[in-house]
């Protein structure tokens, strides 16, 4: 369960000054769903999921994950949140199994309980074959599959993504689209960004149409067209962002 | 503090910086290779290039000395030099390296001899130019030993004892032990160059796993994990205090080795005769105790650029922090290699030249346990500091993720 309450982080930039990156974003996530923050580059989706990850922290407002404060027990979050993005890259000269073996130590797996789960992991994703492979001389499906692998190694009950399928090409954004679905049906709560429209079709249960820092627009997919009165959801989200 | 978290990063952070090539190069082949390069390469090659001047037979001019055939006929006869013809520029032949030297004989040079007048022979030369220096030596040499045979041809006509000439000698002697007298020498050296390899050693990984991080876009996935900003600052901190000790330890056994291998190819090539240089000798107390010195100013250096790398948004830019630095921190162990510098308890607290100092001093066998004990506590307080500011600033969302 991801419940967000007012969110707002404000940080200070050489060029722009002030800027307040989230302004009073709330939103919450049931488990066995998946909830789409859509918007456009800079709308500050990175940074409410990095504030539900506690990769940053919240100027004011709260958010409780899985059951924690991020503010207060950011530890405790972080060991029930999956999180992936374009950003979380994998050390290059680790192999596929000691990146996974790596994170799941950090979890606090003890080691007979890692190895079960790498086995499982590894051939449910079919990953033996690359398993002792540096992750620098991986495919780049093959480099996503590891970065899922990370992310499940502790069976987390909320999974975070942002922006997951950002560059890349169809088949290995297939296998995430799939993986994100196979999450929510396995009871996770889970949280994706994006600006890809069929994504969201595809995936969400609900959307959150962010801008400029402000959570717009919220619902479900048939709540949002039956109330602006637009079927194609990019005009929708053009009509929301520049009413 | 979570030590297997701390353990659990230290590790991967080993495993990974030694499977990239280039901290291995600067951990592990650079001291094992620039040491034996710097005392038996070096030594050999200025060993060779010093016999090669020395066995070259330098071309000389005489000026003048019509009047005095007996004086340039030996001169000419000399089998250890070349005298060729005179020509006007011989200063600018001397400056080009045409020629190695030249020599005035005044007029009347002979006559004055023989009359025990006074008169003055100037020899031109190359002042720091080697080969000019061996000519000018060789022509000093020839005109010491006319004086000299002069002043007792002199003596034995008046039927005067030799003795006369030289009514005393005077003879220097050393009482110092020999490991002082080399230490004295060359015992700043050898902290110069553990400092210096306990800052290259650390700068690498310490850019590797901050900015290199940041760069490759994997800090992210680090902070996404439970481990907390501290343990990671921990684990990857030491990870670069070993890199920084193994290189300090590899170049000081290193250079032990090629120290003593050079030193015996030296003293053969000088025939047996014991420059006081070369009686430096280390001992394993000295070598412990230098290294427990040490040990603090590698805290701190690995903390202070584990820091700098960490501000920066890529490599590239926590090199271009990181070069100035190792020129500060160089200056003050250089500083201690300068003739009277010594320990004071105000220079006890600089950092960087405390410990250069000290170790000078344990390498000529002087323990003084007050400074020694001053220094360790004082490079120890500098180190947690440095190992703080770290900490907070791997704390920092603006140092983490300045774009």
């Amino acid at each position: 369960m991801i419940k967000a309450h007012q969110l707002v982080k404000r940080f200070r930039d050489k060029k722009r000054g002030a800027v307040c990156a989230v302004d009073g974003v709330s939103f919450s996530c049931r488990p066995g769903e998946i909830y789409g923050l859509l918007g456009a580059n800079g709308a500050g989706k990175t940074t409410t999921l990095r504030i539900l990850a506690t990769i940053l922290a919240p100027t004011e407002g709260t958010a409780v994950v899985a059951g924690f404060d991020v503010a207060k027990d950011p530890q405790l979050v972080r060991s029930r949140v999956g999180f992936l993005s374009t950003a979380t890259a994998l050390y290059g000269r680790l192999t596929a199994r000691e990146m996974v073996e790596y994170f799941g130590r950090l979890h606090g797996l003890d080691e007979p309980t890692l190895r079960r789960r790498i086995d499982e992991i590894f051939t449910r994703l079919e990953m033996n074959d690359f398993r002792d492979r540096r992750c620098d001389k991986l495919s780049t499906g093959m480099k996503q599959k590891v970065s899922i692998a990370r992310t499940l190694v502790h069976d987390p009950s909320v999974m975070i993504f942002d922006e997951p399928t950002l560059g890349l090409d169809v088949m290995a954004a297939r296998t995430i689209v799939n993986f994100i679905r196979e999450c929510r049906d396995n009871g996770k709560t889970v949280v994706l960004s994006t600006h890809v429209m069929s994504e969201v079709e595809k995936l969400c249960d609900h959307i959150g149409i962010i801008h400029g820092g402000k959570l717009l627009a919220e619902g479900t997919l048939s709540d949002l067209r039956a109330r602006f009165g637009i079927h194609d959801l990019e005009e929708l989200f053009v009509k929301v962002v520049e009413p | 503090m979570s030590l297997r978290n701390v353990g659990i990063v230290y590790r991967k952070e080993l495993v990974d910086s030694l499977r990239d090539r280039r901290t291995v190069i600067s951990m592990i082949v650079v001291p094992l290779l620039v040491m034996p390069l710097l005392t038996i390469g070096m030594g050999i090659l200025s060993m060779t290039l010093l016999g090669l001047a020395m066995k070259e037979i330098p071309e000389v001019m005489i000026l003048g000395g019509e009047d005095s055939p007996h004086v340039t006929e030996q001169l000419r006869e000399m089998k250890d030099l070349r005298v060729i013809p005179t020509k006007p520029d011989y200063a600018d032949e001397i400056t080009n390296k045409q020629i190695r030297a030249a020599v005035e004989i005044p007029q009347g040079f002979e006559a004055k001899l023989a009359a025990g007048e006074p008169s003055t022979v100037h020899i031109y030369m190359y002042e720091g130019e080697l080969k000019s220096g061996f000519g000018a030596e060789r022509l000093q040499k020839f005109f010491r030993e006319l004086r000299d045979r002069t002043i007792r041809e002199h003596l034995e006509a008046r039927q005067l004892p030799d003795s006369l000439a030289s009514p005393f000698v005077i003879v220097e002697k050393n009482v110092a032990p020999p490991e002082k007298v080399g230490g004295a020498i060359l015992g700043g050296l050898v902290p110069y160059f553990v400092i210096l390899l306990c800052l290259t050693g650390a700068m690498y990984p310490a850019m590797d796993l901050t900015a290199g991080e940041k760069e490759r876009g994997t800090i992210e996935t680090i902070l996404c994990s439970p481990v907390t900003r501290t343990h990671l600052v921990f684990g990857k901190f030491l990870m670069v205090l070993t890199a920084s000790i193994v290189t300090a330890v590899l170049a000081v056994a290193a250079m032990a080795v090629s120290f003593g291998a050079g030193k015996s190819l030296l003293l053969n090539a000088m025939g047996g005769a014991a420059d006081p240089a070369l009686q430096i000798s280390v001992t394993g107390k000295a070598i412990f105790s230098i290294f427990f010195i040490v040990l603090p100013l590698a805290v701190f250096f690995s903390a202070a650029l584990l820091a700098l790398s960490l501000f920066a948004k890529s490599f590239k830019e926590a090199q271009s922090y990181i070069s100035p630095l190792m020129i500060v921190l160089v200056v003050p162990a250089v500083a201690s290699i300068l003739p009277g510098v010594e320990l004071t308890p105000a220079l006890a607290l600089v950092p960087v030249l405390n410990t250069s100092l000290v170790s000078k001093e344990i390498i000529t066998g002087t323990y003084h346990w007050g400074m020694i004990a001053l220094i360790f506590l004082s490079s120890s307080a500098y180190a947690g500091a440095a190992l703080a500011i770290a900490v907070k600033l791997f704390q920092r969302e603006d140092v983490l993720f300045r774009s």
